[in-house]
């Protein structure tokens, strides 16, 4: 049996979150993210947590890609999943990526504390866009498959 | 060629009669609001008034009304998240001159539901997700408004994948239901002019005659729009012009009632200084906000909460205790006129605080936020710093004491400069009351109605000597 087209174009919302102005790498991700087929809600640099959780209800967004680029992450992003959970949005894909602390901290420690978050993935400094996308296709299908199971 | 324009107020029928060529106002008549009972009545009297000071009334070719009787265009607006398309929808109502009776956001509940009920809303608009966003919300607001006691007409300009399904549901809970383009098609874009026009187009079709103001039909050609929206009408006409007649640019109007303070602004008002971010929603080039809580009369009580009575005690030179008595006694007294001295004062005090108030929540605000490269400025709203005029109208610039004072109180201030109002402005005075009469005639003559305003605004600088004498006296 063919598999049916996708059913709809998927909306994902980006941003720089917290008190931060580095709005170039999260520009590039955005386009890439437009040309592999997403539909992107771009807020941009200066975007408090609050505001991507009210964009993605307003948009019914499947997901949210959190940048942050100048070590305050870990105090921007905390408490983001619970937001989202007030929200409704109990199972949006969460992403976080960029330079997420301070300091030389090991990667995989960071990665853990923010996966602790509630974030479903945390990216290091240097990710490829084509990384994310990858990642993003794969826990989509994943999630579809999931809940073709669950209708069974 | 002449023209007359009616504005079916809450209190009285005015009336302008108008010659067009050279445009100039020929009389102006006065009766009292019966569309409670018979708004021919009203009118007739005033007709004999507009008579009495012409000799005889001339043929009028155009004979245009605007009305905010029978409790104005009451409009509960619905959205989704409060700062998106709930907003998107209230200022789509506001723009449309509608008094907003109820603004609800997300699910609404047995509660909402109740209340909508209660207050006996001429219109709900119905909105909700970005087009291709979320449908569920506004589907359950449709399902729960269809089962819910209303008899007014549902406008639905909400997510466009659901906007059909959502008119059905309403439809077939015996409601009325029109569907329109999206208050916010994408996120962070305002589209409010269809669901605007949609509005107005009930109005006339529908709600001027359930208020039974189309009883007078015969003696007018038309009921064109809620006198909030003639007035508003007249800021974009004033401010951009037409035909030949140039405008006089970014604007904004300051009307203070005895029930609300309105504002207006025809601006662009993006960021005037280079570096400065915007954040939030963006602003509709013409905007109104209005501020139920500050009224000259039945909400005089709101002005002295808002203002601290101390403050408004000391500008008039009365005892607090005085102020206050007085304060609780203009809430049941819509047509009051000041009597005596200190009643002259209260109002000098009452109009300057609500001219000051109001103004700063329609105009925009910056705030300088501390990043790691340093500080970075925001600005949320309109950055009116550099709008060129500000004109008042209302009972309190149009007949009070020292009205150029008042609306002085509108500007931009030191102590203040966090917030974007106009900081050097000409100041003109709507005298006549004839802005209402400046944006009917907009729909026939816009040309001739942008002379009309110019010719009969005044400027402030006619009427600062006068104030200064009243200040200077008591």
């Amino acid at each position: 049996v063919p598999r049916e087209p996708k059913k709809h174009q998927r909306t994902l919302i980006t941003g720089v979150i917290g008190a931060d102005t580095h709005i170039v790498g999260n520009r590039i991700l955005s386009m890439a993210l437009e040309k592999a087929g997403y539909k992107v809600v771009a807020l941009g640099a200066l975007t408090p947590a609050e505001e991507f959780v009210k964009a993605a209800v307003e948009t019914a967004a499947d997901g949210v890609m959190v940048s942050s680029l100048y070590g305050q992450g870990e105090l921007d992003c905390r408490g983001f999943r619970d937001l989202c959970v007030e929200a409704g949005l109990e199972v949006i894909l969460l992403y976080v990526g960029g330079n997420l602390v301070v300091g030389k901290q090991p990667w995989p420690e960071v990665e853990k504390r923010f996966l602790e978050m509630g974030f479903d993935r945390a990216f290091p400094p240097g990710t490829r866009v084509d990384e994310v996308i990858e990642k993003l296709d794969a826990d989509f299908a994943a999630r579809e498959t999931g809940r073709e199971r669950a209708a069974e | 060629m002449n023209a007359l324009l009616i504005d079916f107020g809450s209190t009285y029928t005015k009336l302008r009669a108008v010659a067009l060529d050279p445009v100039r106002i020929l009389a102006c008549g006065q009766g009292p609001s019966t569309v409670a009972s018979d708004v021919t009545e009203g009118l007739d009297a005033a007709l004999a008034d507009l008579e009495s000071r012409m000799g005889a009334l001339p043929d009028f070719e155009h004979r245009l009304a605007c009305s905010s009787a029978a409790g104005g265009l009451r409009m509960v607006t619905v959205g989704l998240v409060r700062e998106l398309t709930a907003e998107a929808a209230r200022q789509a109502a506001l723009g449309a001159g509608a008094r907003l009776v109820g603004c609800f956001a997300q699910r609404l509940t047995a509660g909402d539901v109740a209340d909508t009920e209660s207050l006996a809303a001429d219109l709900v608009l119905l909105a909700g997700g970005t087009d291709g966003g979320n449908s569920e919300v506004i589907l359950h607001n449709a399902r729960t408004l269809a089962a819910a006691r209303l008899s007014c007409p549902v406008i639905v300009a909400g997510n466009r994948a659901a906007a059909g399904e959502a008119a059905a549901a309403l439809e077939a809970g015996g409601k009325t239901a029109t569907v329109t383009e999206n208050v916010m098609p994408e996120f962070g874009e305002l589209n409010i002019e269809p669901a605007r026009g949609e509005i107005r187009r009930l109005f006339i079709e529908r709600i001027v005659h359930a208020k039974g103001i189309d009883r007078a039909a015969g003696q007018f050609d038309q009921v064109l729009m809620p006198t909030p929206a003639a007035v508003l009408e007249a800021a974009r006409l004033l401010a951009e012009g037409a035909g030949n007649e140039p405008g006089l640019g970014p604007l904004m109007v300051v009307d203070v009632g005895g029930a609300t303070t309105d504002v207006h602004s025809a601006a662009r008002g993006e960021p005037a200084r280079a570096g400065v971010v915007f954040r939030g929603l963006p602003e509709p080039y013409m905007k109104r906000t209005v501020e139920g809580d500050l009224g000259m009369r039945h909400n005089a009580r709101g002005i002295l909460a808002e203002a601290g009575p101390d403050g408004v005690a000391a500008m008039t030179g009365l005892e607090r205790s005085r102020v206050e008595a007085m304060v609780d006694g203009y809430a049941s007294e819509a047509g009051r006129l000041p009597g005596d001295e200190a009643e002259r004062a209260l109002d000098f005090a009452l109009g300057h605080a609500a001219v000051r108030i109001a103004a700063r929540r329609h105009a925009g605000t910056i705030e300088t936020v501390y990043t790691v490269n340093g500080p970075v400025t925001l600005q949320r709203g309109k950055d009116l710093s550099g709008v060129g005029t500000v004109i008042g109208t209302g009972g309190v610039l149009a007949h009070g004491d020292a009205s150029a004072h008042i609306l002085r109180a509108a500007l931009a201030e030191e102590r203040e400069p966090f917030s974007l109002r106009p900081r050097q402005p000409r100041l003109l005075l709507d005298k006549e009351y004839l802005l209402y009469a400046v944006g009917l005639l907009a729909s026939v003559a816009p040309e001739a109605a942008v002379r009309l305003g110019k010719l009969h605004l005044q400027n402030v600088e006619e009427e600062e000597e006068h104030g200064r004498n009243f200040l200077a006296g008591g």
